[in-house]
């Protein structure tokens, strides 16, 4: 039986681009991949694309004459407009190519540590996240803490996972020089109410940094719309390679603020003495970037945009919804973040009796189901919720009501296993 | 089933009815983590002169890590501690093994129920759950050790 529901894409044909998908596992299972939030698969589209690139215009960007070189240059500055297209920058030169979200949000924190006033982080001022960051959004703050004297500030969560607001005057102060915050959680799927902060930010006069790395995938990331200063995601989760990621700013401050790596490529000038630098983007872009990889995720971006964002979230809405009531009928199992699909991700975390997610995965995988285990980089989460870790299951454009039965019928399978 | 010769009986055995759980007086603790999936144990380590009196620990984590915390106690306690390491080196030596050691007569008489482990070092993401705890005795034994000397 096939179920429907509203909003479903066509999976069928969909399928069709993702070789993978049709990888059977431990003799001859066929794969389920409900680790999304972890990677996602890529299309053909992308892997043509990428075996091209080197098979016909690979060199170096932006320093040679040659005809290989000028191919290459277009090639990476051309995905250079889409991801600026994509995310609806309103200028190409305000998107920069990182190595990842991790690499984007510590360029960030970098760029306030060594920055003159008005944005200089330093002791006596705050800096602001949140209990559900990912620990790239902790880390790189709590580093740039410790070195610059600030204070570090979060706000909690609610006991049905999402962002307790409610002392936002108290967190955000005049004080406040950064608010950074994840959009969508890849632990709790809890999407965030941007607004609100963006607000009080700007009444403090504090820089909103977004973590859209959940986002950007899975429904339109208009920069414009966040109204934030820096919006940080990558490549992998949203059908590109590994090894690309993408910082977005507001012109102005990339302008203002200082490079953070140095080397070839950032520079406009060099003498023994003293350097004098590109403008952005290639001021926070030393060395040889990652080109086939930037090429890549430019494929991707054309292959999400030719389905659509809007589609893409309706879908994955559809499919969140019909894996949160389907994973209540199963004993024992607590969806940790919110219990329904309203302003939800399609990430789902849950701990299943006494079971430890380590096992679960480890017997859905000998039936072909992959999720994810663990803390997800953000123990702080489970920390506040008492559980030592979770198992997760998350979908994409991909992802089939089966899939998500297929995963019902596996949980009772380890309740058995281990009852 | 593959899976079987990771869950073996004596493994899931270990797990519903640990051996030694919970905390007792100690000469040295330590507190071990695997930072990849979330488990954790508290050790302590009480020698009687050379020879182990206790090895008492308190812990979350998986049925691997957890069964293996009480084939440790099951195993090492009223061992002397030179014993106690070549079982642990063994211990070790098979877990390393990718899967590719078959535990002879020799080894299931030095390692009793802990050559049940030898099908999970097949599995490469669950070998640091079986040595946590082992790798926390370890470190607890050489604590207790280096106190001594220097007291």
């Amino acid at each position: 039986m096939t179920i429907q529901l509203p909003g479903l894409l066509d999976t069928d044909a969909i399928r069709k681009d993702f070789p993978i998908l049709d990888r059977l596992v431990h003799d001859g299972k066929k794969l389920v991949y409900l680790d999304n939030a972890a990677t996602s698969q890529k299309p053909r589209q992308v892997l043509d694309v990428l075996a091209e690139h080197y098979e016909r215009h690979n060199a170096n960007v932006h320093r040679g004459v040659h005809v290989l070189a000028e191919e290459a240059t277009a090639l990476y500055e051309g995905a250079r407009d889409k991801i600026a297209a994509f995310v609806n920058a309103p200028s190409r030169d305000e998107v920069i190519f990182t190595k990842n979200a991790s690499e984007s949000l510590n360029l960030v924190a970098n760029m306030l540590a060594w920055a003159d006033e008005p944005y200089r982080v330093d002791h006596d001022t705050e800096i602001v996240i949140t209990e559900m960051e990912h620990h790239s959004n902790i880390v790189p703050w709590q580093l740039l803490a410790q070195r610059s004297g600030a204070k570090l500030k979060w706000f909690g969560l609610t006991d049905d996972g999402r962002l307790d607001l409610s002392n936002i005057e108290e967190i955000i102060t005049e004080k406040t020089k950064v608010v950074s915050f994840v959009l969508v959680s890849n632990i709790l799927g809890t999407v965030n109410p941007v607004e609100a902060i963006v607000r009080r930010a700007q009444e403090v006069g504090a820089l909103v940094v977004v973590d859209a790395s959940q986002a950007a995938p899975h429904m339109p990331l208009d920069v414009q719309a966040l109204q934030a200063d820096f919006v940080a995601f990558t490549g992998h989760k949203m059908c590109g390679p590994d090894g690309i990621g993408v910082l977005w700013g507001r012109q102005e401050l990339l302008e203002d603020l200082p490079p953070f790596l140095g080397g070839g490529e950032m520079i406009e000038t060099v003498s023994m003495h003293s350097s004098t630098y590109a403008p952005a983007p290639h001021k926070f872009e030393a060395g040889t970037p990652p080109i086939a990889q930037a090429v890549g995720l430019g494929a991707a971006v054309d292959y999400l945009t030719s389905i659509g964002m809007e589609n893409i979230a309706r879908h994955e809405h559809a499919i969140t919804e019909y894996a949160i009531q389907r994973l209540q009928e199963v004993p024992d199992l607590r969806i940790i973040g919110p219990t329904t699909a309203e302003d939800r991700g399609a990430a789902v975390s849950f701990t299943l009796g006494d079971i430890h997610p380590h096992d679960v995965g480890q017997v859905l995988d000998e039936q072909g189901i992959a999720v994810r285990v663990g803390h997800h980089c953000a123990r702080p989460v489970c920390l506040r919720y008492g559980i030592p870790a979770t198992t997760r299951a998350s979908f994409y454009l991909y992802s089939t009501p089966a899939e998500v039965d297929a995963l019902v019928e596996g949980l009772e399978y380890v309740r058995n296993f281990f009852g | 089933m593959k899976l079987d010769s990771m869950y073996q009986d004596v493994i899931l055995d270990h797990y519903k009815n640990p051996h030694g759980r919970g905390l007792r007086p100690g000469d040295a603790e330590v507190h071990h983590t695997n930072p990849t999936c979330g488990d954790e144990i508290t050790l302590r380590v009480r020698l009687d002169g050379e020879t182990i009196e206790d090895v008492s620990y308190e812990g979350q984590g998986c049925s691997i890590s957890q069964a293996s915390a009480s084939v440790l106690n099951e195993l090492l306690v009223g061992k002397d501690v030179a014993e106690a390491r070549r079982i642990q080196e063994t211990f070790l030596e098979l877990m390393q093994s990718k899967g590719r050691i078959e535990p002879d007569d020799a080894m299931e008489e030095v390692l009793e129920d802990a050559v049940a482990f030898a099908g999970v070092s097949k599995y490469p993401a669950r070998v640091k759950c079986a040595l946590l705890s082992w790798m926390a005795w370890k470190d607890a034994t050489a604590q207790v050790l280096s106190e001594r000397k220097t007291a």
